[in-house]
């Protein structure tokens, strides 16, 4: 059984470790397997993936994982400390604090992806455009993003959550327009240092639109460090997604998101620690898994190792 | 008698401005027939590849014409122009995009002007090449210098062209290799009759590919002589005499003597070649 099972594993490992791909999509998984056995040789970027994994496995369990719904109020057991019953404690209303962190996981993990899933394609689009085409475009485009770098991230924010109201949407929305310019800046950046290549030369002697070169062509090359850059931003983005729950303009309560947690636990810190220490904890767990990540990924997927 | 296949007349690239305009190549004129081979051969930075550029429509500021067939080409070139002629560059390190596997950037030319049986015709094109077709799945890196050159000549042939520009195409190769890339080239024009310009610092190369040579110093195309005068070495200007007596490994008496002395030395600019 077991001889079987390493035989089939082998089969498996020789269709992509061999040297002729005879399909398109044998020659995609090999790329796919170079790229994943770089990033397990890599001990932190394989330790922050694991505690990327476990997050988004609690994430879509939490209703299985939580002992308690995140929202039930119990005020005869208010501010207990860890115990067997309540492994993190409850907080000032009795909320038992594991089952919220749980909860919160989900909050935390959907405005982290929104915000990429916004700000990654329009930084892409918009620097690699912008260094592409060159001229006016690349004048107008670089003085946007002037104008957004020069504002602090979380005042800029700020600012938009101010405008469009509190609430989890309006923080997504704030986030990404502030997180975008710096992708543009570095997708830029990208696309100017491949624009006189001989293959984007080539692209266009096969009769290439230029909306072709940038999409098809150009935008690959930029892929790599935007991906990058991204999952670094990514504790940026968490951060400054708890600081406007702390601050009262992300979540609102009662919704477990950690940021609005550790602002409510502010003022029990002195005599109740675990009410502010256990999001802070969970916001900075999940900050270094991206950041060990990040990492990682830039020594798999850097441009210039080949 | 038709028109030949490609004019160029009066054709002037410069770049930069004011005084910091350099003039990259002065009013250079050619004809190449229908099926023939002609060569441009001169030291680096003479504009030799700058008029192939200049062609191409990669730089579309320059002044003269470029005829085909006694038409003038389109500025910016269009589709129809890159139906007829295509371009293979001078570094396959270079020109093949790094992050695609060779059967997307073949399948791109025929995507783009809707050729059918897109695989057949890249199995096709493969191995009139003389490539393996399992190369398809691969990712440049994974190819040789001279395996890249292939694929790159691969793709200027899908469209099925007339004319075929052509940069250094064996400069960036190994000895051993360049041979077979030349003589791919040489057998890929008898079979398809196509049109090439060769552009090379290498006199064997243009002497063993063209019927015809013109030799460029400066931006100029001092002499155009037929490949066998390159050959026995007829030659009626200075610069030539010495760019063979250079390739040949020494350099005559006259030179040494003459103000061509003065001139910097063919052979020395040719081994810095990019």
């Amino acid at each position: 059984m077991s001889i079987a099972q390493d035989h089939d594993r082998g089969g498996w490992r020789a269709w992509l470790e061999t040297e002729q791909a005879d399909s398109p999509g044998q020659a995609r998984a090999q790329a796919v397997w170079r790229a994943w056995r770089g990033l397990a040789r890599n001990r932190a970027a394989f330790a922050g993936l694991a505690v990327l994994v476990v997050l988004i496995t609690v994430a879509i369990l939490a209703p299985v994982l939580a002992p308690y719904p995140p929202y039930a109020q119990d005020l005869a057991s208010r501010l207990l400390p860890p115990s067997f019953e309540h492994p993190l404690g409850t907080d000032d209303l009795g909320r038992d604090i594991l089952s919220r962190i749980l909860y919160g996981s989900r909050i935390t993990l959907m405005m982290a992806a929104l915000v990429a899933v916004i700000a990654g394609p329009l930084g892409l689009l918009v620097g690699a455009t912008a260094g592409y085409l060159g001229g006016w475009v690349d004048v107008v485009a670089m003085r946007v993003v002037d104008v957004f770098l020069s504002f602090p991230s979380l005042i800029l924010a700020l600012a938009f959550v101010a405008a469009l109201g509190p609430g989890i949407e309006n923080a997504v929305i704030a986030i990404a327009l502030s997180a975008w310019p710096p992708i543009a800046r570095l997708a830029r950046a990208e696309a100017l240092t491949v624009r006189h290549s001989d293959y984007i030369a080539a692209a266009r002697l096969q009769g290439a639109s230029r909306f072709r070169i940038v999409v098809l062509h150009v935008m690959p090359i930029c892929l790599p460090s935007v991906v990058i850059r991204i999952t670094l931003n990514m504790a940026g983005i968490i951060l400054t997604a708890a600081g406007l729950g702390f601050l009262g303009l992300g979540a609102q309560p009662p919704s477990p998101e950690w940021g609005a947690m550790l602002a409510s636990g502010r003022q029990f810190m002195l005599t109740n620690w675990w009410l502010a220490a256990t999001p802070g904890a969970a916001i900075m767990l999940v900050s270094l898994a991206f950041n060990l990540l990040g990492d990682g990924l830039r020594d798999v997927l850097d441009p210039r190792d080949d | 008698m038709s028109a030949p296949e490609l004019e160029i007349e009066g054709l002037s690239v410069s770049f930069g401005q004011g005084t910091q305009r350099i003039q990259a190549v002065q009013e250079a004129s050619f004809v190449v027939e229908r099926g023939a081979s002609y060569g441009i051969i001169g030291e680096s930075g003479s504009g030799k590849s700058t008029i192939l550029r200049a062609v191409a429509g990669l730089n579309e500021d320059y002044s003269g014409s470029v005829r085909i067939d006694g038409q003038e080409a389109p500025r910016p070139r269009d589709k129809r122009f890159y139906k007829r002629v295509q371009m293979v560059f001078q570094d396959p390190y270079g020109s093949l995009h790094p992050r695609r596997m060779i059967r997307a950037t073949l399948l791109e030319p025929l995507r783009i002007f809707g050729f059918d049986n897109a695989d057949r015709r890249i199995r096709q094109v493969l191995e009139d090449v003389g490539l393996a077709t399992h190369f398809a799945y691969r990712y440049p890196h994974q190819l040789s210098g001279g395996q890249r050159q292939r694929v790159a000549i691969a793709r200027a042939l899908l469209l099925e062209p007339e004319i075929l520009l052509l940069d250094e195409p064996t400069s960036a190769l190994d000895v051993s290799v360049q041979a077979g890339v030349l003589n791919l080239l040489d057998a890929l024009r008898r079979d398809r009759c196509l049109t090439y310009v060769l552009v090379s610092h290498d006199l064997r190369v243009v002497a063993h590919m063209c019927s015809r040579v013109a030799v460029m110093t400066q931006g100029r195309i001092v002499e155009e002589l037929s490949a066998d005068a390159l050959r026995e070495q007829r030659s009626h200007d200075d610069y030539t005499r010495q760019l063979i007596a250079a390739s040949r490994g020494r350099t005559p008496l006259d030179a040494v003597n003459g103000e061509g002395a003065a001139r910097s030395d063919p052979r020395k600019d040719a081994v810095h070649a990019k």
